[in-house]
């Protein structure tokens, strides 16, 4: 009883918010790693734009609920999210169009193209206040838990409990399907074909008859449905607002170096060392501890390695530590 | 042009035969900031004070008082220290209304005030770090608001009397929060209880649920939020809930909202807390004086604001001048007991008693007492959250 009861604590508290929340950054990730892998520049633009589809998606939630329209104990959101994404799609290649590809065609250096995707940052910041403004934003309906914690406890008898939210079991769904079809896409398409070799050598595949131009507006459009969808499950997951998105392009770029720039299966991984890295460094122990040890060994403090304070430390260290001993990631990616 | 010269030097004459003295007053408030919110009806509260001064036109036989506005940002004390410069050094004001955050407040206080030797009330700066035990602010710094210290022993009791043993504690990370939490920890342990954890949180984040993990690991009856109410308190709260770590809540001044109860709902029920407030028929007056005066007279420290602009005038008067260095020793005089007892609405009849050299205690709109180093001595509203809505249990 009381390993299973340790076992729950360490399920509610630690296994399933860090489950999402790599989920989350995964997607994130697959999003900067494939502008890196194909355009060949940190976009660090990427948390604004996630907070610019999710700004579409959650203005047009409200209108679908005003109008009375949703999708049973589902969010509303996962209705508008494709128009989401369409706009956000619109709105990159229209970045791409009147920004990037001037400096594409003057073969500018990456380092130029990373402080131009810093400026395209602070607009993008700008656009998505100007829209929505600054505040919190609450966009969440449907049911909110597929088991709280007061009927987990009354159904088993443990003394702990458990709750599983739906949006945190919709996010794990959400990002396994969309990391299948992008692996399907890339590995299966003649479009993905083309664009895994214009990734590889630019070159080579110009000679082939590649088209650029193609290249460039899908990988945009991928990115934008990428951004739009982490973006949305993690406004639905935890809540929305502009400086917070911001704030996660730090994560979302440790999980890409960490995992390898430019490898989508090393973005996926990396989220998910991020994620829990960030969970059980700055999670007390006592409590399962406390249930696993015997009472001999139980401990008297926290068993807190940090402070939840640090929670952005563990990811600023993980990126140095990486950067430090194996520049190219964890699975094979370029090296920054 | 002959004409017009001399109508405005007979103008300048009349006006200043017909006013012995022109008084001003500084207001300096967060009207920009984290406060912004609150601040546009602290203002009108210490304005209010002053036109009913200058309505009745007999302060210092005759002497009209000025308000002027600044602005502290709250948390920019960079900005509050150059408003107050100018304030009393370019305006010339005799004593300042101000600020509202007791990180400015101190700034103000140590780098311009007490240099010029003005008078400073604030309403609304709550921190421990400004009482002045030992005479640090020369006698100058006066606040209507209770010391955060006085708030830990109030939740201290509030806690016992409801036979709870040991909490889990979190604050946001500021002077407040931090404040509050180290007041109520010493408090709390003092009296016998355990404090599991005191973990800080941070304001303006989407997720705390690695937070409301710590807290749980370490357990505890309740949870005791010193955070606010639009912010971090209320993901912290809602986690919490979520994850079924605790259930009940203490609730102290920062989380008392309506918005909290919209936010969360039903699950709420069963916490409950403490702000600062008084069933004195001052605070039943004031709101009416503030609804004819055409602004919300509850609003946060609103009352306060009223009250400090109205001890500096009565204090002036007191001392039959409106030099701060005359009139400091007077703030605690007019303020408390023996004399006759002052509500809002009757600031008129105090100078009419002043002048004529009889006493005064000033209840005001908040049931003033004035302790220690010359801040109130706090009365505070002990409530429930019960079917949606927040219950008054009683007052301490």
């Amino acid at each position: 009883m009381d390993f299973l009861n340790g076992l729950v604590v360490l399920a509610n508290f630690v296994l399933i918010p860090a489950t999402s929340y790599g989920a989350q950054l995964a997607l994130g990730a697959l999003g900067v790693t494939l502008i890196y892998g194909i355009l060949r520049f940190s976009n660090f633009a990427h948390g604004d734009t996630m907070a610019f589809g999710t700004t579409i998606t959650i203005l047009l939630t409200w209108s679908f609920q005003s109008m009375g329209i949703s999708f049973g104990p589902l969010p509303t959101a996962l209705l508008a999210l494709p128009f989401g994404i369409l706009a956000t799609g619109l709105l990159l290649v229209g970045t791409d169009r009147a920004v990037y590809r001037f400096y594409r065609r003057k073969k500018a250096a990456p380092v130029i193209l990373v402080i131009v995707s810093v400026g395209v940052m602070f607009i993008m910041n700008g656009i998505v206040r100007f829209i929505i403004g600054v505040g919190d934003q609450n966009f969440a309906d449907g049911e909110r838990f597929i088991i709280s914690a007061r009927d987990f406890k009354e159904m088993t008898g443990l003394a702990e409990g458990f709750a599983l939210r739906t949006t945190q079991v919709l996010t794990i769904v959400v990002a396994v399907i969309v990391v299948a079809v992008l692996f399907w896409f890339l590995n299966k398409t003649r479009t993905g074909k083309s664009m895994r070799a214009f990734s590889d050598n630019e070159d080579l595949a110009l000679l082939s008859g590649i088209n650029p131009e193609r290249v460039v507006m899908v990988t945009w459009f991928i990115v934008a449905g990428l951004a739009t969808v982490a973006g949305v499950l993690y406004g639905l997951d935890k809540s929305f607002k502009p400086f917070t998105y911001f704030q996660l392009l730090l994560p979302i770029f440790a999980s890409a170096v960490v995992g390898g720039l430019g490898n989508p299966l090393g973005a996926i991984a990396g989220g998910f060392v991020v994620a829990f890295s960030e969970v059980t460094v700055t999670y007390a122990w006592k409590k399962v501890l406390t249930y696993w040890l015997p009472d001999s060994l139980a401990p008297d403090g926290l068993v807190q390695l940090m402070s939840t304070d640090y929670k952005f430390a563990v990811s600023f260290a993980i990126l140095i530590i990486v950067l430090l001993f194996k520049p190219t990631g964890l699975f094979k990616g370029q090296s920054v | 042009m002959k004409k017009l010269l001399l109508a405005s030097a007979a103008t300048a004459l009349l006006a200043g035969a017909a006013s012995a003295e022109e008084i001003k007053i500084g207001i300096i408030l967060g009207f920009t900031g984290p406060l912004e919110s609150i601040t546009p009806a602290m203002g009108a509260g210490a304005e209010l004070a002053i036109a009913e001064v200058n309505a009745a036109g007999t302060l210092l036989g005759g002497a009209t008082v000025t308000g002027i506005r600044g602005d502290d940002g709250c948390i920019d004390a960079g900005l509050a220290t150059a408003t107050a410069e100018r304030l009393i050094t370019g305006d010339g004001v005799n004593a300042i209304v101000g600020g509202d955050c007791s990180g400015v407040t101190g700034a103000m206080l140590q780098n311009v005030a007490m240099p010029n030797g003005i008078v400073m009330i604030s309403p609304s700066a709550t921190s421990p770090g400004l009482s002045h035990n030992n005479n640090e602010d020369n006698g100058l710094f006066f606040r209507t608001a209770p010391s955060d210290a006085r708030q830990g022993v109030v939740i201290t009791d509030i806690l016992n009397d409801r036979g709870i043993k040991s909490v889990a504690l979190t604050y946001t990370n500021n002077d407040y929060g931090k404040g509050l939490a180290d007041a109520f920890q010493a408090a709390f342990e003092a009296s016998g209880g355990t404090v599991t954890i005191s973990a800080a949180h941070e304001d303006g984040k989407a997720d705390y649920s690695a937070e409301v993990a710590a807290l749980a690991s370490a357990g505890g009856e309740i949870l005791v939020v010193a955070g606010y109410v639009d912010q971090g308190g209320k993901g912290v709260i809602q986690a919490s809930l979520d994850s079924g770590a605790f259930d009940t809540f203490y609730l102290p001044d920062g989380m008392y909202g309506d918005s909290l109860l919209a936010a969360i709902g039903d699950d709420l029920n069963g916490s409950f807390g403490a702000l600062p407030g008084t069933d004195s028929d001052g605070a039943t007056v004031y709101q009416g004086l503030a609804s004819a005066a055409g602004f919300d007279g509850t609003s946060a420290f609103s009352a306060e604001s009223y009250d400090a602009a109205a001890l500096i005038m009565l204090a002036m008067q007191a001392a039959g001048s409106s030099a701060s260095a005359d009139f400091a020793a007077h703030v605690m005089d007019v303020a408390n007991a023996p004399g006759e007892p002052i509500l809002p609405g009757e600031l008129a009849k105090a100078i009419e008693i002043l002048a004529a050299g009889g006493d005064i205690d000033y209840i005001g709109a908040t049931a003033v007492e004035l302790i220690g180093p010359g801040e109130s001595a706090g009365n505070y509203r002990e409530y429930d959250v019960n079917g949606g809505a927040f219950v008054t249990a009683k007052y301490r």
